[in-house]
C-alpha cells in the first residue's frame, strides 16, 4: 500500500508550526497507523532528518497517550478506536491524510503531534476522589452497591484521558472527561460523602483552564475510543446546579478535601 | 559482601506483626521534616507516593508520562488476588500463601509471600473504598473469578480492565495529596542517574523529557517504582516506554540485582505479522477454558484450516497433558507451543504461531453464549489481525510479559543501598521463578499501601542524615556525568537507526534468553551482545538536539542499559544450571521434557553485584529455605 501524509511538524512550543508531504511506500495492511508512523521515522533518521513526535505507549488502547487528529477526525475514522489500535487494512491505496495534533487553547503543542493535557490532571485534583487514606477502610463487603449502579459507574470510569473529547468538540470543552469523572464517583455509595463539593470544585477547575462551555453538540460522544456516553454531562449538570443551590462551601471548606 | 534478608524471627503468621512493632516510628511533627523521592507512579509508586503523603511526608514524585494515570499497570486485564474467601470455597491466607510459592516454582521467601498473602484483603477493602468499580453481584456483594489453575475464587476484577481502575484508584489518591501540596508531582522526567552520598541514597538525575535541561533533586530516601525490563526483548507485551534504566543505573551504584534471568513468557499472545511490529498483544488466558489449541499433525501443510481434517490436526495439550489439557499453566504451554513450532508444525504466514479453535465451543454452547464471554477479546483480535474468531481459528504465539527478576530487596523492601527502596515489578519480587495470574497487582499495592510506608519510616527514623543540597559535590558530579553521557550519545551520528539496533537485540534474547536455554546458546548470545553494544556505540544515529523533545535520544539511553542488561541476563541463566518455573535449560528436563529443578544447588536467589566496568559481576547468594511449603515436582499429566 501507499499512503502520503501531510504531517504537522512544530519543532516546539513557541516556533510556527506547518504541514509536511511524506510518501509512505512501504505500507502493509497488517501495520497499525503507529506503526506506519514508525517505518517513516526510520526513514526519516536514515536521512538525519527528525523523525515524526508523537505520543504512544501502550498500543493497547488503555493508557491515553496517543492520538490525533487524522482528516480532523481524533483518532480517526473508526468508532471506538484510539489510533494505537487503528489498523491500516481501513485506509485505500494511495490514500492522502492529514495528521494534526489536538487543536485546543488548553492544550498547548509541545512539539509536532504532541500536547500539553496537564490541564486534566488539574482537574482531577480538584476533587476527582474520594478522600480516604491507606488503611482506614472498611470490610469491602461493608458496603452493598447496586449492581446497576456498579456498571454504570464503570461506563464512565473507562475513561481513558487521552484528551479526544476536547479536540473534537468545536467548544474545546472538557465536560466529557469532567464529568465521567463526576459520574463515577457520584454513582456509588463511597462517593456521597464528597459528591456536591466535588462536583462544585471540578466544574470550576475546568472553567479555570482554557476549556470552553458544553452546548451538547455532541461531537465528544462520537470520537471517544471509550464509547463514554454524554449523559455524564447531564449527571455532573445535575449535581453542579443541586450543589450550587444546596450549599455554597467557602473556598477554604471546599479545598480542604485534601 | 552477605546478603542480609532481614526476615524477622517467630512463626510465619506472626513475623509481619513482630516487624511491625519492632520497627521504629517517626513522630508526626518530624515527618513533615523528611523529603522522599518516588520514582514511577503505577500501581507500586502511585500508591506508595499517595501514601508517603497522607503519613505526612514531602514527596518528589517523578514520573516519563505526560500523567501519572498513564503507566503500564493500567493495561493489566484479568484482575488482582486477595484471600477474602467470600466464595465461601475454602481459601485462606494460607492458601493463597501455599499457591504462590508452589506456583513460583519454589524460588520465593516464604516469608515474603505470607506476608503478601496476609495483605492482600486489606487491598481489596482500600480500593473499594476507593470507588473502584469492581464487578458485583445483583445483591451489591462483590464477584470473584477463578483464575490461572486456582482451584478457588478469589480473583476480583473490573470488567476486563482491572488494572486501569486499580491505577486510577491510586492516581486519584496521589493527585488528592498533589492538590494538599503533600506531593510534587514532576511529569515528564525521565531518571537517568541515582546519587550515592556517604553509601546512602540521596537522590536522582532527572532529564526533563520537555526542555532537555538535567538536573539533580535529593532527598532523605528514594523508592524506585519503575517496573519490569521484558523490553529488552524488543517485543514484549509491554509498553513501549517501559525500561530498565532507573534500576540499571541504581545497579551500577552497588544495588544487586536478583535472578534477572527469570523472566515470564506468557502463551496467549497475538503473533507477530512482520518486520515493522512494535509490540505484542496480550490475549487473556482466560480464552484457553473454551479453546482448544492445534496445529496441523503434519510439517508444512500450509491448508486453511477449515480445511485440515480432524484427523490430520494435533491437539497437542490434549495429548500431551490429559488431565490438564489446554489448561496447564503458562510456562507450561509457552514451551509447548515453540515445541511444535520448531519441529515446522507452526500456522500462519511466519510460521509461529499455533490455533486457538473455539468451533467445538460455538457448536456446542452457541455463539451467542461464546459472544457474552469473550466477545471484548473477539473483537479486540479482530481490530487487530483482521480476522473474525467467530469464522477461523485465533492464531497465538508465547510473548514476553513479566520479569520476576529486578533489583534485590529485603524484607523491608530496601535494596543493598541503604536508603534505596525497590517496589513492585522493579524489585525481584514474591514469585520466585514463576508469576501466577492476577498477582502482579496484589504486589504492587501491597507493596505501595502496606508496606514500603512503614519500612521508611523504620529507615529514617534510624538513620543519620546529613543534610545536603542539590549542590552537593556528588549530585553535581552525577549531573555533568549525565550530560556528558547524552551528548556521547548525539554525538556519534553513525549509520544505524537506534530500533534497528534494539531489534537485533531482542532477537538474541528471544532465541538464546527466552522460552529456552542451553549453555551454548547463552555464551553466543553473551559474545554477540558484547559485539552488538561496540556496534551501538560506534554506529548508532540519534537525530535532534539535547534539548527539547527528542524521542530518539530517550530511546537511545535505554537501549544503552538494555545491551548491558541483557549480558547479565544470560550470565545468570548460564549460571542457573537448572530448570524451574520460566527459567527453562534444556539440558535440565525429565524424560517427558518438563523443568528439572535442583534444590541442592539452586535453592536460592542469585543477586549480582556490579564490580565496575570490564569487570565480571560478583555472584551473591541468599539461601531460601521452606518450612511450611515443601518442594515438590510439579506435574499436569
Amino acid at each position: 500500500m501507499r499512503i502520503i501524509l501531510n504531517v504537522w511538524r512544530q519543532a516546539g512550543p513557541r516556533e510556527p508550526g506547518r504541514l509536511i508531504r511524506y510518501e509512505c511506500d512501504k505500507v502493509n495492511e497488517d501495520m497499525s497507523f503507529l506503526e506506519m508512523l514508525d517505518v517513516l521515522n526510520e526513514e526519516l533518521i536514515e536521512r538525519n532528518e527528525e523523525p515524526i513526535a508523537f505520543e504512544h505507549d501502550c498500543r493497547e488502547g488503555i493508557c491515553g497517550s496517543c492520538g490525533f487528529l487524522i482528516g480532523g477526525v481524533a483518532h480517526g475514522p473508526m468508532p471506538g478506536t484510539t489510533v494505537c489500535q487503528l489498523h491500516m487494512r481501513h485506509f485505500r491505496d494511495g490514500e492522502e491524510l492529514t495528521l494534526e495534533p489536538w487543536r485546543a487553547t488548553a492544550f498547548p503543542v509541545l512539539k509536532d503531534l504532541i500536547v500539553d493535557r496537564s490541564a486534566l490532571d488539574r482537574i482531577i485534583q480538584a476533587g476527582g476522589y474520594i478522600s480516604i487514606n491507606a488503611g482506614s477502610a472498611p470490610d469491602a463487603n461493608a458496603v452493598p452497591v447496586p449492581k446497576a449502579d456498579a456498571d454504570r459507574a464503570m461506563d464512565a470510569a473507562q475513561c481513558i484521558g487521552c484528551g479526544a473529547c476536547v479536540a473534537a468538540c468545536p467548544n474545546a470543552s472538557a465536560s466529557l472527561f469532567t464529568g465521567a469523572k463526576i459520574s463515577h464517583l457520584g454513582l456509588l455509595p463511597q462517593g456521597q460523602p464528597e459528591r456536591a463539593a466535588r462536583a462544585i470544585r471540578m466544574v470550576n477547575a475546568m472553567n479555570d483552564e482554557a476549556f470552553g462551555s458544553c452546548t451538547n453538540i455532541g461531537e465528544c460522544e462520537a470520537v471517544c475510543p471509550k464509547r463514554i456516553s454524554i449523559e455524564v454531562i447531564a449527571r455532573m449538570h445535575r449535581d453542579y446546579l443541586r450543589a450550587a443551590w444546596s450549599q455554597r462551601p467557602s473556598k477554604q471548606e471546599a479545598g480542604g478535601a485534601g | 559482601m552477605r546478603l542480609d534478608s532481614r526476615v524477622p524471627s517467630g512463626p510465619i503468621e506472626k513475623k509481619w506483626d513482630n516487624c511491625r512493632f519492632e520497627m521504629k516510628l517517626v513522630n508526626p511533627a518530624n515527618k513533615r521534616k523528611f523529603t522522599v523521592i518516588v520514582v514511577g507512579t503505577g500501581l507500586a509508586g502511585g500508591s506508595a507516593a499517595a501514601t508517603l503523603a497522607e503519613l505526612g511526608y514531602n514527596v518528589l514524585c517523578f514520573c516519563h508520562h505526560d500523567s501519572p494515570r498513564r503507566a503500564h499497570s493500567i493495561a493489566a486485564q484479568g484482575g488482582i488476588n486477595a484471600a477474602k474467601n467470600y466464595q465461601n470455597d475454602g481459601d485462606s491466607i494460607y492458601r493463597l500463601f501455599y499457591d504462590t510459592v508452589k506456583g513460583g516454582d519454589f524460588r520465593a521467601r516464604e516469608a515474603n509471600v505470607y506476608r503478601l498473602a496476609q495483605i492482600s484483603v486489606n487491598i481489596i477493602d482500600q480500593c473499594a473504598a476507593q470507588g473502584v468499580p469492581f464487578a458485583r453481584e445483583y445483591g451489591g456483594t462483590l464477584a470473584n473469578r477463578s483464575f490461572g489453575g486456582a482451584q478457588v475464587s478469589r480473583t476480583f476484577y473490573a470488567r476486563g480492565q482491572t488494572g486501569q481502575q486499580l491505577l486510577l484508584g491510586a492516581y486519584q489518591a496521589l493527585e488528592r495529596q498533589v492538590d494538599a501540596g503533600r506531593v510534587r508531582m514532576m511529569p515528564r522526567h525521565e531518571m537517568l542517574d541515582l546519587i550515592v552520598v556517604n553509601g546512602q541514597a540521596r537522590g536522582i538525575v532527572t532529564r526533563d523529557m520537555v526542555s532537555g535541561a538535567i538536573a539533580a533533586h535529593v532527598a532523605d530516601a528514594v523508592v524506585l517504582a519503575t517496573g519490569g525490563y521484558g523490553n529488552v526483548f524488543y517485543l514484549s507485551t509491554n509498553a513501549k516506554n517501559s525500561n530498565c534504566t532507573a534500576i540499571w543505573r541504581a545497579y551500577k551504584h552497588g544495588a544487586a540485582f536478583g535472578n534477572p534471568c527469570f523472566t515470564q513468557i506468557h502463551p496467549t499472545c497475538i503473533p507477530v505479522s512482520g518486520e515493522y511490529q512494535s509490540k505484542l498483544t496480550l490475549m487473556s488466558e482466560s480464552l484457553r477454558n473454551d479453546g482448544r489449541i492445534w496445529v496441523p499433525a503434519a510439517k508444512g501443510d500450509k491448508r486453511k484450516p477449515a480445511a485440515i481434517p480432524e484427523a490430520e490436526r494435533d491437539y497437542y495439550l490434549e495429548r500431551r497433558y490429559p488431565s490438564f489439557g489446554n489448561l496447564v499453566p503458562r510456562d507450561v504451554a509457552s514451551r509447548a507451543a515453540k515445541a511444535v513450532c520448531d519441529e515446522g508444525r507452526g500456522v500462519g504466514e511466519t510460521g509461529l504461531g499455533v490455533y486457538l479453535d473455539f468451533s467445538d465451543a460455538i457448536r456446542r454452547l452457541g455463539r451467542q453464549v461464546i459472544a457474552e464471554r469473550y466477545g471484548n477479546l473477539f473483537e479486540m483480535y479482530e481490530r487487530i489481525t483482521g480476522e473474525s474468531p467467530y469464522e477461523v481459528p485465533m492464531r497465538i504465539f508465547p510473548a514476553i510479559h513479566y520479569t520476576m527478576g529486578g533489583l534485590w530487596v529485603d524484607y523491608r523492601l530496601m535494596s543493598t543501598i541503604p536508603g534505596l527502596f525497590v517496589i513492585g515489578e522493579a524489585n525481584f519480587s514474591d514469585h520466585g521463578a514463576n508469576r501466577l495470574g492476577a498477582s502482579a497487582l496484589m504486589q504492587g499495592l501491597a507493596d505501595g499501601y502496606f508496606i514500603l510506608p512503614y519500612t521508611v519510616g523504620d529507615y529514617l527514623a534510624n538513620t543519620k542524615l546529613e543534610k545536603i543540597s542539590a549542590d552537593h559535590a556528588e549530585a553535581r558530579g552525577r549531573v555533568e556525568q549525565v550530560t556528558g553521557f547524552g551528548r556521547r550519545l548525539l554525538s556519534i551520528r553513525g549509520r544505524r537507526t537506534v530500533d534497528s539496533i534494539h531489534r537485533e537485540l531482542g532477537k538474541l534474547m528471544w532465541e538464546h534468553c527466552g522460552m529456552e536455554r542451553r549453555q551454548a546458546g547463552l555464551e553466543h548470545a553473551i559474545g554477540r551482545i558484547a559485539e552488538l553494544r561496540e556496534e551501538f556505540w560506534k554506529n548508532v544515529n540519534v537525530v535532534g538536539p539535547g534539548e527539547g523533545i527528542n524521542q530518539s535520544l530517550e530511546k537511545a539511553g535505554r537501549l544503552a542499559d538494555f545491551l548491558e542488561l541483557g549480558e547479565l541476563m544470560c550470565r545468570d541463566a548460564l549460571e542457573r544450571r537448572e530448570s524451574c518455573g520460566g527459567h527453562f535449560r534444556a539440558e535440565w528436563q525429565t524424560a517427558e521434557g518438563e523443568a528439572l529443578r535442583d534444590d541442592e544447588n539452586f535453592a536460592h536467589v542469585a543477586a549480582w553485584l556490579y564490580q565496575g566496568e570490564g569487570r565480571a559481576p560478583a555472584r551473591l547468594t541468599e539461601p531460601l529455605s521452606f518450612e511450611y511449603v515443601h518442594p515438590a515436582q510439579r506435574s499436569y499429566k
